[in-house]
Order: structure tokens, then C-alpha cells, then sequence
């Protein structure tokens, strides 16, 4: 047997295969990751993506999809989620930009700057029942400045909590986590805005409203744009705040879809959830999309730089 | 660098003002945990706070919560870091391929991975085990990419394919280039992902709080509804808590890990 390996064209087909094999059997060592994958990530996307174009008697149908596109409740919810993201994402992107900019110009690694990063890590995932609490115990009833105003001005919106139980209250919640996280996202693009254009402006006889007009911004813009896209999914995708501060299941999307998937009194439609799912995936594809291409940018000019 | 006048006012009026969007609500916090309840007290008490430790459901929920976070851990150990490993080293056509699957959960929230996962624990619960240690499952998936981000920074700052072949050279086995060479030197990469495996853990809502499986997030909303006091001095407790490990670990380690949420 070894003797006929080393003679004709068999051995040497014989050795190539072995070496094929061994380049095929590299493939087995993902197999693994693919099966807990496959389990925990891939079934449920696909899940959802094929449930969406399901009836509910598992055939292909695109009556569900219809339904909830012109369904008006679905529609409210919808525009709703898309309001509060977008005035979320903005006003974070712009206080949370600004907080930014505050910290870098600190002593570089001293003590507000070390508090100021970590306190933003802790905050931007502080969401759901913990927020809740911390702004009942602020605007809520017999809250920290709901009991002021009651006492300095009856007649506010503030001395009630009505307010915090609607688009308002949430807008100002979902807020508070979106500046930690525009801090966080934003810190190294401001930190790696070289001093020495500063300088440059400066020495070429350049305001410093003439820099940030004319340097600061423009370089800015797609790196605070793409982080803006980023918190707006953060808020689109946002569910545990709105769920444990209000009970409207209609409100928001995400709402929306909880109800349909657990709704215990005859209201449970798993073909909704996937439906209105898909909808929400769809924005979040589109929003991620713009997100790669701008950092795309940002990337092409940092390596230039 | 000496600051303007304008650059400092500036300056201390964005700190004061976000500073004050960010704090005082956390103070309302610690108000609030101390007000009397009940009818023995009278003026401010520490009562929420000393009950804590004495709440039904929390210490387990904790305990809990700390195992799956260990279990998730594990994932990346034994089965994330090595596949990505192994993806870098000898498969070099499925690098895209794994970096899209690992990125994938940033495209699906979470309540729409819990619509499309409610039926596959709805069959490990009947069929296998109602612990919600079972969860470990679909988290260490929703930290993918958190996990690849600092993964594959670190492993394309060392040549990995050089240390393994002179690791192969001198009579290491596979199990011993990966665990034993290349681990070691991306350390901070994976320290930094099992960070984020804790943080994520200990706060995750939507998709245990949909699934009925009782998690820290979950008992704490369930104390909240009977006992206002404690709940919120417990969410004070963990957010200090996680603020002081944030404070222990060096800055500069730390950054890369929380913000690595780049697509590109």
C-alpha cells in the first residue's frame, strides 16, 4: 500500500485530496458558533422576516403586512416612535455634542473627565423600570421638584405629573440616556481634532467663530451626523422605559408589538408582532445603512489625516 | 492652554445645565429612598435601605443574574474568541460572512428578537429547563457585536498569523495556539467584552420582562409596585455600585470597550 502511493498519478491525486480535505475540514471549526448562532440569532430573524409574509395558517400571504400598513392605530404607534426618535436623537446629539465638547476641553485625563466618561457609560444604559423610577421620584407625585413647584407655583404643569405620562415625559426620559450615549459616541471624534488647526486659524488671523464656522463644523458634521442616526435607533428600538412609565399599549410601536404578542384577553396575534417587527427592522436597516456610509466618510478622512 | 473668558463661561454653563438634566434626577433618587413610610417613622430614614438585603425575591434575582452573566462570559471564552480566532487564522473567505452575522443584532431590536424567539423558549421551557439561566442563550448573541468590535481590533494590532506559526513550529496543538498563544495577547480585548457581558446582564428588561422570567430588572419592578422606597433605593444602590467598578477600571481600557458600536 505505501509502495503505490509514491508511483503514478493516483498518489499524487491522493495527496491533493488529502490536502483538499484538510482545507475543507478548517470549515468544521465554525461549526459550533454556526449551531448556537443558528439557534439564538439566525432562527429568530428568520422568524420574524418569514412570519411577516405568513397568514395564520402558515401560508404566503402578504394580507397581514397590508393590514397593519393601513391600520390606523399601527400608523399612530408608528409615527409616534418615528417623532419621539427623531426629537430625541437631536436634541441628545446636540447636549450630549455640547457635554462633549465641555469635557475635552478639561484637563485631559483629571478628575471631572474620568467622572464625567464614567458616569456616561453608567447612564447611557441606565433605561427602562431603573429611569422610570429616578424621574417619578423627580416630577412624580410627591417628587423632589413636583413638591417645589407645588409650593412656589401651584398653577405649573409641574406641580401635577400628568404631563410625564405622554410624549412630553418620555421625550425628556429617553433624552436623559441619549446624551450619555452621544457622549460616549462623540468623545473620540472631538479628541482627535488636531490642535494644530486651531493654531493654524489662529495664526492666519481666524476668530474663533470664523473656526468653528468654518473647520470645526464642517469636519464635524458627519461624525455628529452619524451619531445622531445611532441614537435615533437606540430610541426607535427603545422599549423597557416606555413599558414600565406608561400603559397605553397603542402609544408606540414597540408597545404595539408586546401587546400583540402577549395580549392574554383574545388579543394575541403573533402574525401582527411579526409584521409590525418587520416594519421596525425595515427603518433600523435604513438608519444603519446611512450610518455605515457616514463613517465610511469619517473613516476616509481620519486615515488622510 | 489658557481659556477665554467666553470659551469658560461657555464651558460651566453646558455643565451645569446637562450636569443638572443627569443629576438631579439621580438626587430625587436618594430623596425619595429616604422619605418615612409606613406610620413608625417621622422626618428621614434609612428604613429602604436596611431593608434590602432582606427582600423575598432579590438576592436570588441577583445571584441569578451574576450566573448568567458568568455563563454568557463562557460563550465569548470558549466559543466566540475562539471561532473568531480560528475564522482569522484559516478562513479567510468567511471573515465577511461572520463580520455581518456578528453585526447582525445591531439591525433587530430587542423586542423584535423576542417576538421571533417566543416560541423557541417556549419550547426549552416545556422541554428542557424553566430556569432563567437559559437566557444566557440569546444575550451572549445580543452582545455580538460589542464582542467582535473589540475582537477584531485586537487581533488585527498583533500578527496572529506569525505567532501561530511559530507557536505550530516549536509543537503546539490548535487547542494550545489558540487558548494558550493568542488569548493571552488579545487579553484586553476580552476583558473588555466580558464588561460589557455584566453591564448588559444585570439590565436587561424586554426580552426577560416578555418572556416571564424573573431577572433582577424584573424584580425590581415587581418591588416597585408594592414597596416605592425600596425599589428605588435598590436601582440607586446598582447604578452606584456599577459606577464604582466603572471608576476602578483604568479610563483608557475602558473607553474602547463601551463605544466600539462602529458598522464599518
Amino acid at each position: 500500500m505505501t509502495q503505490t502511493q509514491y508511483k503514478g498519478t493516483g498518489s499524487a491525486n491522493g495527496r491533493t485530496g488529502s490536502r483538499y480535505w484538510r482545507g475543507k475540514s478548517a470549515y468544521l471549526g465554525v461549526l459550533p458558533f454556526l449551531f448556537v448562532s443558528g439557534i439564538f440569532l439566525l432562527y429568530p430573524t428568520w422568524n420574524v422576516a418569514s412570519g411577516a409574509f405568513q397568514d395564520k395558517t402558515g401560508k404566503f400571504s402578504l394580507a397581514v403586512l397590508k393590514e397593519v400598513f393601513n391600520s390606523a392605530v399601527a400608523r399612530h404607534a408608528f409615527a409616534n416612535s418615528l417623532e419621539i426618535s427623531a426629537k430625541t436623537a437631536i436634541a441628545g446629539a446636540i447636549l450630549g455634542g455640547l457635554f462633549a465638547w465641555a469635557i475635552v476641553n478639561g484637563k485631559p485625563g483629571g478628575y471631572f473627565y474620568r467622572v464625567a466618561v464614567a458616569l456616561s457609560s453608567v447612564l447611557a444604559q441606565f433605561g427602562g423600570v431603573m429611569l422610570t423610577f429616578a424621574f417619578l421620584a423627580t416630577f412624580g407625585f410627591n417628587g423632589l421638584i413636583a413638591n417645589v413647584a407645588l409650593k412656589i407655583a401651584p398653577n405649573s404643569f409641574l406641580a401635577g405629573s400628568a404631563w410625564l405620562y405622554g410624549m412630553t415625559g418620555l421625550t425628556i426620559l429617553y433624552t436623559f440616556f441619549q446624551i450619555p450615549l452621544m457622549v460616549l459616541v462623540f468623545l473620540p471624534t472631538l479628541e482627535n481634532l488636531k490642535p494644530q488647526w486651531r493654531e493654524a486659524s489662529d495664526a492666519l488671523g481666524g476668530k474663533a467663530y470664523e473656526y468653528w464656522l468654518r473647520i470645526g463644523i464642517p469636519i464635524l458634521t458627519p461624525s455628529f451626523a452619524g451619531a445622531a442616526l445611532l441614537l435615533f435607533v437606540n430610541s426607535f428600538s427603545a422599549y423597557a422605559t416606555a413599558a414600565t412609565l406608561i400603559n397605553l399599549s397603542d402609544f408606540l410601536t414597540p408597545l404595539e408589538i408586546a401587546t400583540a404578542l402577549t395580549s392574554e384577553t383574545g388579543g394575541a396575534n403573533p402574525a401582527e408582532a411579526k409584521s409590525l417587527s418587520f416594519f421596525m427592522v425595515i427603518v433600523v436597516i435604513i438608519a444603519m445603512t446611512f450610518y455605515a456610509l457616514l463613517r465610511r466618510r469619517v473613516s476616509k478622512w481620519e486615515q488622510r489625516r | 492652554m489658557k481659556k477665554s473668558w467666553g470659551v469658560r463661561i461657555w464651558r460651566w454653563s453646558i455643565i451645569s445645565f446637562v450636569g443638572a438634566y443627569l443629576l438631579v434626577p439621580l438626587y430625587a433618587m436618594f430623596d425619595f429612598s429616604t422619605k418615612p413610610f409606613g406610620f413608625q417613622d417621622k422626618g428621614r430614614t434609612f428604613r429602604a435601605w436596611t431593608t434590602i438585603p432582606g427582600q423575598p425575591d432579590l438576592m436570588p434575582a441577583i445571584a441569578r443574574s451574576l450566573i448568567t452573566a458568568a455563563i454568557v462570559m463562557a460563550l465569548i471564552l470558549f466559543l466566540i474568541v475562539p471561532t473568531a480566532i480560528w475564522v482569522h487564522l484559516k478562513l479567510p473567505a468567511l471573515r465577511r460572512p461572520f463580520e455581518l452575522l456578528c453585526l447582525l443584532p445591531l439591525a433587530i431590536p430587542a423586542i423584535v428578537i423576542v417576538v421571533g424567539i417566543a416560541p423557541l423558549y417556549r419550547w426549552i421551557s416545556i422541554n428542557l429547563t424553566e430556569s432563567p439561566l437559559s437566557l444566557a442563550g440569546v444575550y451572549s448573541m445580543l452582545i455580538l457585536p460589542y464582542t467582535y468590535r473589540s475582537l477584531s481590533a485586537a487581533l488585527d494590532a498583533v500578527d496572529i498569523h506569525t505567532l501561530a506559526e511559530a507557536a505550530r513550529t516549536l509543537g503546539a496543538n490548535t487547542g494550545r495556539v489558540i487558548f494558550g498563544i493568542i488569548m493571552p495577547t488579545i487579553k484586553t480585548g476580552i476583558v473588555n467584552g466580558s464588561f460589557i457581558a455584566i453591564a448588559l446582564v444585570l439590565g436587561e428588561y424586554t426580552i426577560s420582562n416578555l418572556l416571564n422570567y424573573k431577572t433582577f430588572q424584573n424584580v425590581i419592578a415587581q418591588i416597585g409596585r408594592t414597596n416605592g422606597n425600596v425599589a428605588v433605593s435598590v436601582s440607586l444602590a446598582s447604578i452606584l455600585f456599577v459606577l464604582f467598578l466603572l471608576l476602578l477600571i483604568p479610563t483608557k481600557k475602558r473607553r474602547n470597550a463601551v463605544l466600539d458600536v462602529d458598522l464599518v
